[in-house]
C-alpha cells in the first residue's frame, strides 16, 4: 500500500512537523513543551531519513539505521533533559525557560 | 729562544698565588697569605732580572739592534684565518724594562704591606688582589698582540677597582672604586673601538706585524678613510683615549685622586708606579704606528700631555690631603711622559723623546712609589692625611724623612738624583720639537719642585704638632722597602738608558744637555726656595698669597670644577634625561601599548557580552534567522550561476 | 642517541608522581636532572668525538619517525654544535634550578613536574629538526610557565603570568603562520615538508621570503626580548620564583635566539639580507635601551630583567650581522648569558630569602654578613660587564669583532652604539654591587644571616665553574660552534 503514496507526501509531513517543532521551540515557555517540540523536530528528521531511504536507495539500510540512532539519542537526551528540569524545579520551583538565564555573561 | 721559556712561569706563579690566597686564604692564618704572595713575587722578580740580563746582554741583540723575541704564543680564541687572539710573551726592550719596574715595585709593596696592612681584616684578600694585579700587569706588558693587551688592560682595571674598594664598608671607598672603574671603562670603550677598527684595516692584532716600520699594516693603513678623516688617525686617537683613561690624562683624570681611598701600598703600586703608566706603555708599544701613520694623533697626544702636566701641577699646589697631592703629581708626571712621546721622532736622536719617556717612566716608578710608601709610613705613624694637621715629623721618623727627601729631590730634577736625568732628556726632546711645549714643561718642572717641597716641609718641618700618641718609625719590613727604593731613586739616573731602550731598537748614546739642564735645575731650585720661604716655618705667607689671588685659588682648589662638570653630565643629564625617560617610556608607552591592547580587548568583550542574554529562545531565533539568511543567499547564488 | 634526552625527564616526571614526601620529590628531581646533565655532557663528548673522526655531516645522530602522515609531520631529531652546547646549557641551568628550589614547601610535586615539563620542552626544541615538532616543543615550554609564575610566583603574579603567556602566545601565533607558510611553499602536491634540512636546500622566491621572514623573526624575537615586544620580560622575571626565572632568562630566552638563527636566518637568507636593517635598528635599540633601563631600577630582578633585554638584544644583533664571527659570538653570548643570568637569579632568590626585600635601596653591606653569596654575585656581575676571564667577555668581543667586519656607515654606527652598552652595563652593575654588597651594614638583623647552604653553594659553584671555564679556555667552544655554522654561512653568503 505504501507504493501508492508518493515521496512528496512524506516530505510535506516532515516539513510540517519540523516547523511545528520549531514554532513550539520558539514560543512556548514551558521547558517540557520545548522538549516535546525538540522531539517533534527529531522525529520529522526520522521520517525524512526513512522515506528517502525507502524511495531512493531501497537496497541500502543506512537511513533506517540513522533513524534508530536518532531515536536512541532522543531518548537519552530526553532523560538528561528531564533530569535537569527536575533539579531545576527543585531549585527555583518553576520550569519556565525565561527564568533559566543564570549562565548569561 | 728557549732560554726565555722560563719567563713563562711568571704569570703562572702569580695566578697560582692569586687563586691560592683568594680561595684558601680566608681559612689560613693571615700571615700565610702574606708570605705566599711575597715569596711568589720574589721568585717573579728573580726571574724578571734573569730575563732582563739574558735579554739585554746575551740574546737580545741581532747585530746592532734589539729585536723582538717571542718565546711562545698560544692560540686563545680564533675569529677567522687572520684575526685571532694569542696568549704569549713578547720580549723587547720596553717590555723587559717594564718587567723590571713592575716586579721591583711590586716586591717592595708586598714587603711593605706585610707591616703596613698587619692586623687589617681581609689581609689574605689584600694579598690575593695584589697577586691578581701583578699577574695582569705583567701579562699586559708582555702581550704579543693588541687584544691580549686589552684583556689584561681590563683585568688591571678590575684589580684596581677591587683594591681601591678594599675598605668596602666605607662609602667613600666604594664610590671611588666605582668612579675609577667607570671612567676607565668609558675610556676603554674608545680603546676597544680603536682596536676593532685597526684590526679591520690591518687584518691583524699582532704587534710584530702592526709595528713593523716596513710592514703592510703601516703602509696600507694611511690610505683608508673613515668618516672623511684618515682612518689611522681616528683609530690611533681612539686608542689614545683608552690610554688617557688608564693614565689619567685630562679630561679623564678625575678618578685618580679619588682612587687614593685605597690602602696606601696600593696607591704606590697601582696608582703611581705601574698601572697608570700602562697608557704610556701602550703608546710606546704602538709607537711606529703612531709615527708613520698617525702624525696628527701624535700631535694631539703631545698637547694633551703638556696641558695635563701643567694643569695637574697647578692643582697639586693647593691640595691638603697628602695622598691627593701625590696623586696630582703622578698625573702631572705622566703628562710629561705622554708629552715626551708626543714630541718624539723615530730613530737616532730624533727618537730621544721615546727614550726619555721610557726613562722617566722607569725613574718615576721608583721615586713615586717611594713617595707613596713614605706617605704611607707617615699615615701609619699618625693616622692623619691632612697636611694642616701635621708637621715636625723629622724627629720621629728619621728613615722616612731621609728617603722622602731623596724622592723629592729626584722628582724635582736635582742632580745627581734619577729624575734629573730623565727630565733633562724630556726637556731636550721637547725643545727640539716645539718651544711652547718646552716652556710649559719648564714651568711645570718648577711648580713640581715647589709643591713637592711644600709637601716635604709641611710634613717634616713647619709647626710642631702635639700628637695624641708619640709617632714611631715604621717596622723593619716597611723601612727596608723604603731604603731600597731610595737607593733606586738616587742612582738609577746613571743607567745609560738609551743604550737599552730606543725608538727603533738601535742603541742611542745619551749625554747631559747642559744648555737645557742648567735652566731646568735653576727653575727647580727657585721652586724649592719658594717652598722653603713659605713652608719651612709656620707663617701666614701662604694664606696671604692665596687670599691675594682669591678667586683663582678657589678655582684651582676645587680642581677647576671638573668633578662637578662630570657629576652634572652623569647625574644631571644621563640619569635624568636618558635613563629616567627610557624607563618612563618603557612603562607607559611600550608597556602601555601592550596593556592597551589587552584593555581594548577587555572593553570590546565587555560591550558585546550582552548578546549573551541567557534566553534560550532568543538564541534560537537568532540561529533560525541566520540559517534562513544563509539558505536564501545560497539559493540566490546557486540560481544565478 | 638523542631520544633519551626527552625520555629521562619523562621518567623523572613519572617517578615524581609516585613520590610520597617533599624530600623524595626533590631528591628524585635532582637525581633525574643530574642524570640528564651527565647524559647531555656525554652526548656533547660523543659529538666532539665524531667530529674529530672527520664526520662532516651537518647534523649528527639524526633520527626520524613519522608522526602524522598526511601533513608530512615527522619527529626528526639531530644535533650540531650549536644545539649540543645549548642542550648542555639547559641541563646545567635546570639542574642548578632544581637545587636552588630546595627550600620549597608549597605544592612541591606539582612545581617540580611543571619545571621538568618545561625543561623537556626546551630540550625537544633544541634537538628538533622538524619545524612542526619544534613548534610543539616551544608551546610545551611556554605553557608550564603560566602555571609556574601564576601559582608559585610573588608580587603581582597573576598579571605577570597572564601578560607573559599572552604575549608569547601571540608571538607563537605569528610564528605558526610563518611556519605553515614555509611548509606551504616547500614544494608542490604531497612533497611538502617541515624538515629544516630539506627546507634549507630550497631557494624560496624573494617575495615569499620577504613575507615570511618578519613573521618568523618577530615570532621568535618576542621570546628573545626584541624591542618593543620585551615588556613581558621584566614583569615575568620579577614575579617568577627563583628556578623559573633562572630557566626562563637562562634558557627560554635562548630559544628565541636559536629560532631566529636556525629558522629565520638559515631558511630565509635572502630576506634576512634585505630586511635585516629594520631588525638591526630594533636590536641596537634593545641593547642600549635595556642597559639604560637597568640603570635606574630599584628591584634586583627588574635590573636583571632589563639587563637580559640588553644582552639578548646583543644576541639578536649578532645574528643579524650574519657573518661567521658574529654568529659564533651570538651563540657564545647565548650560552654565556644563560649561565650568568641563571647565576644572577639564583643569587637574587637566595638573597631575597634572607632579606625579604629586593629593593636595593633597603639593603647594604651584605659582603660582611654573607660573603660567599656576595662574592658569587660579584662574579656574576663581572661576567655581565664583560670582564676577561669570564664568559661574557669572549661572547661580547666575538660579537663586536664580527660586527666590525662591515665598513659601511650604517653597520658601523649600529655597532658602535651597541659597543657603548658595555659602559652602561658597567654603570648599573657597579651601582648594584655598591649598594647591595658593599658599604656599611645598616640593618642589624643582617648580622644574623647564615651564609650559603650546601645546595646554594653547589648552584653557585657549578655555574661559576662553567662561566670561568668558558672565559678562560674559549677556543674549543668557539671552534665547535664555528664548524657548525658553515652551512648557515654558506646559505647566507649565496646572495
Amino acid at each position: 500500500m505504501i507504493e501508492n503514496i508518493g515521496i512528496e507526501k512524506f516530505v510535506i509531513l516532515s516539513t510540517l512537523m519540523f516547523f511545528i517543532g520549531v514554532y513550539g521551540f520558539l514560543v512556548r515557555k514551558n521547558l517540557i513543551t520545548i522538549l516535546i517540540s525538540v522531539e517533534i523536530i527529531l522525529n520529522s528528521v526520522n521520517i525524512n531519513f526513512v522515506a528517502f531511504n525507502k524511495y531512493l536507495y531501497p537496497e541500502n539500510l543506512q537511513g533506517q539505521f540513522f533513524a534508530l540512532f536518532i531515536i536512541a539519542i532522543a531518548a537519552t537526551e530526553a532523560s538528561v533533559a528531564i533530569a535537569i528540569f527536575v533539579t531545576l524545579y527543585r531549585r527555583i520551583k518553576m520550569i519556565d525557560v525565561e527564568n533559566v538565564n543564570k549562565m548569561k555573561y | 729562544m728557549e732560554i726565555f721559556n722560563i719567563t713563562g712561569i711568571i704569570p703562572i706563579i702569580l695566578f697560582a698565588s692569586f687563586l691560592f690566597t683568594g680561595l684558601a686564604g680566608g681559612r689560613l692564618k693571615p700571615m700565610v697569605s702574606g708570605i705566599t704572595g711575597t715569596l711568589s713575587i720574589f721568585i717573579v722578580t728573580a726571574v724578571s732580572y734573569y730575563t732582563a740580563y739574558k735579554y739585554f746582554f746575551e740574546f737580545g741583540k741581532a747585530g746592532n739592534e734589539y729585536i723582538k723575541i717571542i718565546p711562545f704564543n698560544l692560540m686563545w680564541l680564533q675569529f677567522n684565518d687572520t684575526l685571532f687572539i694569542n696568549m704569549g710573551i713578547l720580549l723587547d726592550p720596553i717590555s723587559v724594562m717594564m718587567l723590571i719596574v713592575i716586579s721591583t715595585v711590586s716586591l717592595m709593596v708586598h714587603l711593605y704591606s706585610l707591616g703596613y696592612m698587619k692586623g687589617e681584616t681581609g689581609f689574605a684578600r689584600f694579598y690575593s688582589f695584589l697577586s691578581l694585579f701583578t699577574f695582569s700587569m705583567i701579562s699586559l706588558v708582555i702581550s704579543t698582540n693588541l687584544f691580549q693587551t686589552y684583556i689584561f688592560w681590563e683585568l688591571v682595571g678590575i684589580s684596581s677597582y677591587l683594591l681601591i674598594g678594599y675598605y668596602y664598608s666605607k662609602p667613600s671607598a666604594v664610590a671611588a672604586s666605582k668612579k675609577a672603574f667607570i671612567v676607565t671603562r668609558f675610556a676603554d670603550l674608545g680603546f676597544l673601538i680603536g682596536i676593532l677598527i685597526l684590526s679591520y684595516i690591518t687584518k691583524t692584532f699582532e704587534y710584530t706585524t702592526l709595528t713593523d716600520p716596513n710592514g703592510s699594516a703601516i703602509n696600507q693603513g694611511s690610505s683608508v678613510l673613515f668618516l672623511g678623516l684618515s682612518a689611522m688617525n681616528v683609530t690611533l686617537i681612539l686608542i689614545f683615549i683608552g690610554c688617557a683613561g688608564k693614565s689619567a690624562m685630562f679630561p679623564l683624570h678625575i678618578w685618580l685622586p679619588d682612587a687614593m681611598e685605597g690602602p696606601t701600598p696600593v696607591s704606590a703600586l697601582i696608582h703611581a708606579a705601574t698601572m697608570v703608566v700602562a697608557g704610556v706603555y701602550l703608546i710606546a708599544r704602538l709607537f711606529p704606528l703612531y709615527i708613520f701613520s698617525g702624525a696628527d694623533a701624535l700631535n694631539v697626544i703631545a698637547f694633551i700631555g703638556t696641558f695635563t702636566s701643567l694643569f695637574a701641577a697647578l692643582i697639586a699646589t693647593t691640595q691638603m690631603d697628602i695622598k691627593r697631592i701625590l696623586a696630582f703629581s703622578t698625573i702631572s708626571q705622566i703628562g710629561f711622559m705622554i708629552m715626551s712621546l708626543g714630541v718624539s721622532g723615530y730613530g737616532d736622536t730624533n727618537g730621544l723623546g721615546f727614550t726619555a719617556s721610557m726613562f722617566h717612566l722607569f725613574t718615576h716608578a721608583m721615586f713615586k712609589a717611594l713617595l707613596f710608601l713614605c706617605a704611607g709610613a707617615v699615615i701609619h705613624a699618625i693616622h692623619l692625611n691632612n697636611l694642616n694637621e701635621m708637621g715636625g715629623l723629622r724627629k720621629y721618623l728619621p728613615v722616612t724623612h731621609i728617603t722622602f727627601l731623596i724622592a723629592c729631590l729626584a722628582i724635582s730634577g736635582i742632580p745627581p738624583f734619577s729624575g734629573f736625568f730623565s727630565k733633562d732628556e724630556i726637556l731636550t726632546a721637547a725643545f727640539a720639537k716645539n718651544k711652547l711645549i718646552f716652556t710649559t714643561a719648564l714651568i711645570t718642572a718648577g711648580i713640581t719642585a715647589f709643591y713637592m717641597f711644600r709637601l716635604y716641609f709641611g710634613i717634616f718641618w713647619n709647626k710642631e704638632v702635639k700628637y695624641d700618641k708619640t709617632p714611631h718609625e715604621a717596622p723593619k719590613t716597611m723601612t727596608t722597602a723604603l731604603i731600597i727604593l731610595a737607593v733606586g731613586s738616587a742612582i738609577t739616573g746613571f743607567i745609560p738608558f738609551g743604550n737599552f731602550v730606543s725608538s727603533n731598537g738601535v742603541p742611542l748614546e745619551s749625554h747631559i744637555h747642559f744648555e737645557i739642564a742648567i735652566p731646568a735645575v735653576i727653575t727647580a731650585l727657585v721652586g724649592i726656595f719658594v717652598a722653603y720661604i713659605f713652608y719651612k716655618k709656620e707663617n701666614n705667607l701662604p694664606v696671604r698669597v692665596s687670599s691675594a689671588v682669591g678667586g683663582l685659588y678657589g678655582i684651582i682648589y676645587r680642581k677647576f670644577f671638573i668633578d662637578e662638570i662630570y657629576i652634572f653630565i652623569t647625574k644631571g643629564l644621563i640619569f635624568r634625561f636618558i635613563s629616567g625617560p627610557v624607563v618612563w617610556f618603557d612603562r607607559h608607552i611600550v608597556d602601555g601599548t601592550m596593556n592597551g591592547i589587552a584593555f581594548i580587548t577587555n572593553l570590546v568583550s565587555e560591550k558585546i557580552k550582552y548578546f549573551q542574554s541567557g534566553q534560550v529562545q532568543q538564541y534560537a531565533y537568532v540561529m533560525l534567522s541566520g540559517i534562513i539568511i544563509i539558505v536564501i543567499t545560497v539559493i540566490y547564488i546557486l540560481s544565478n550561476l | 642517541m638523542l631520544i633519551p634526552l626527552l625520555i629521562i625527564p619523562t621518567i623523572t616526571i613519572f617517578l615524581i608522581l609516585v613520590c610520597r614526601s617533599h624530600k623524595q620529590v626533590k631528591v628524585v628531581s635532582a637525581a633525574g636532572m643530574a642524570l640528564q646533565l651527565i647524559y647531555s655532557i656525554y652526548v656533547l663528548i660523543e659529538y666532539l668525538n665524531l667530529r674529530s673522526l672527520g664526520n662532516i655531516e651537518e647534523m649528527l645522530f639524526v633520527q626520524s619517525y613519522q608522526w602524522f602522515e598526511s601533513f608530512n609531520i615527522y619527529f626528526t631529531v639531530g644535533l650540531d654544535g650549536i644545539s649540543a652546547s645549548l642542550a648542555v646549557l639547559t641541563a646545567i641551568v635546570t639542574f642548578s634550578g632544581v637545587l636552588a628550589t630546595w627550600g620549597l614547601e608549597y605544592r612541591v610535586k606539582e612545581f617540580f613536574i611543571s619545571l621538568i615539563v618545561l625543561s623537556t620542552g626546551v630540550y625537544g626544541f633544541f634537538i628538533s629538526l622538524d619545524l612542526f615538532t619544534m613548534f610543539m616543543f616551544y608551546e610545551l615550554a611556554v605553557i608550564p610557565m603560566y602555571l609556574l609564575i601564576g601559582i608559585w610566583g610573588s608580587g603581582k603574579k597573576e598579571y605577570s603570568a597572564m601578560k607573559l603567556t599572552l604575549m608569547l602566545m601571540g608571538a607563537s601565533a605569528v610564528l605558526l603562520v610563518g611556519i605553515i607558510g614555509l611548509y606551504a611553499n616547500s614544494g608542490s602536491g604531497d612533497n611538502l615538508t617541515y624538515n629544516i634540512l630539506e627546507l634549507a636546500k630550497l631557494n624560496l622566491p624573494l617575495d615569499v621570503q620577504k613575507f615570511l621572514f618578519p613573521l618568523i623573526f618577530v615570532g621568535f624575537g618576542v621570546l628573545g626580548a626584541l624591542f618593543p615586544l620585551h615588556t613581558w620580560s621584566p614583569d615575568g622575571h620579577s614575579s617568577a620564583p627563583t628556578a623559573v626565572s633562572m630557566l626562563h632568562a637562562g634558557v627560554l630566552m635562548k630559544m628565541g635566539g636559536y629560532g631566529c638563527l636556525r629558522v629565520a636566518m638559515y631558511l630565509l637568507p635572502e630576506a634576512a639580507n634585505e630586511l635585516g636593517w629594520i631588525f638591526i635598528v630594533l636590536t641596537t635599540i634593545s641593547v642600549v635601551y635595556g642597559a639604560f633601563g637597568a640603570i635606574v631600577q630599584k628591584d634586583l630582578k627588574y635590573i636583571n630583567a632589563y639587563s637580559s633585554v640588553s644582552h639578548c638584544g646583543l644576541v639578536l644583533f649578532a645574528i643579524l650581522m650574519s657573518n661567521k664571527i658574529s654568529l659564533n659570538g651570538s651563540v657564545i653570548q647565548m650560552i654565556s648569558h644563560g649561565l650568568m643570568t641563571a647565576l644572577f637569579f639564583a643569587l637574587i632568590g637566595m638573597i631575597y630569602e634572607r632579606t625579604h626585600t629586593r629593593d636595593i635601596n633597603l639593603m647594604g653591606g651584605l659582603m660582611k654578613t654573607i660573603p660567599f653569596l656576595s662574592v658569587s654575585y660579584m662574579i656574576a656581575g663581572f661576567a655581565s660587564l664583560g670582564l676577561p676571564g669570564l664568559s661574557g667577555f669572549v661572547a661580547e668581543m666575538t660579537i663586536f669583532v664580527g660586527a666590525f667586519q662591515y665598513s659601511d656607515t650604517f653597520h658601523r654606527t649600529a655597532t658602535i652604539i651597541a659597543c657603548a652598552s658595555i659602559v652602561i652595563t658597567a654603570v648599573y652593575i657597579l651601582r648594584v654591587v655598591g649598594k647591595l654588597l658593599l658599604g656599611p651594614v645598616e640593618n642589624k638583623d643582617y648580622l644574623t644571616f647564615r651564609d650559603a647552604f650546601w645546595n646554594e653553594r653547589a648552584v653557585a659553584v657549578i655555574l661559576i665553574i662553567a662561566i670561568a671555564g668558558i672565559g678562560i679556555a674559549p677556543l674549543w667552544l668557539s671552534d665547535m660552534i664555528t664548524n657548525s655554522l658553515n652551512p648557515i654561512i654558506l646559505k647566507l653568503r649565496s646572495f
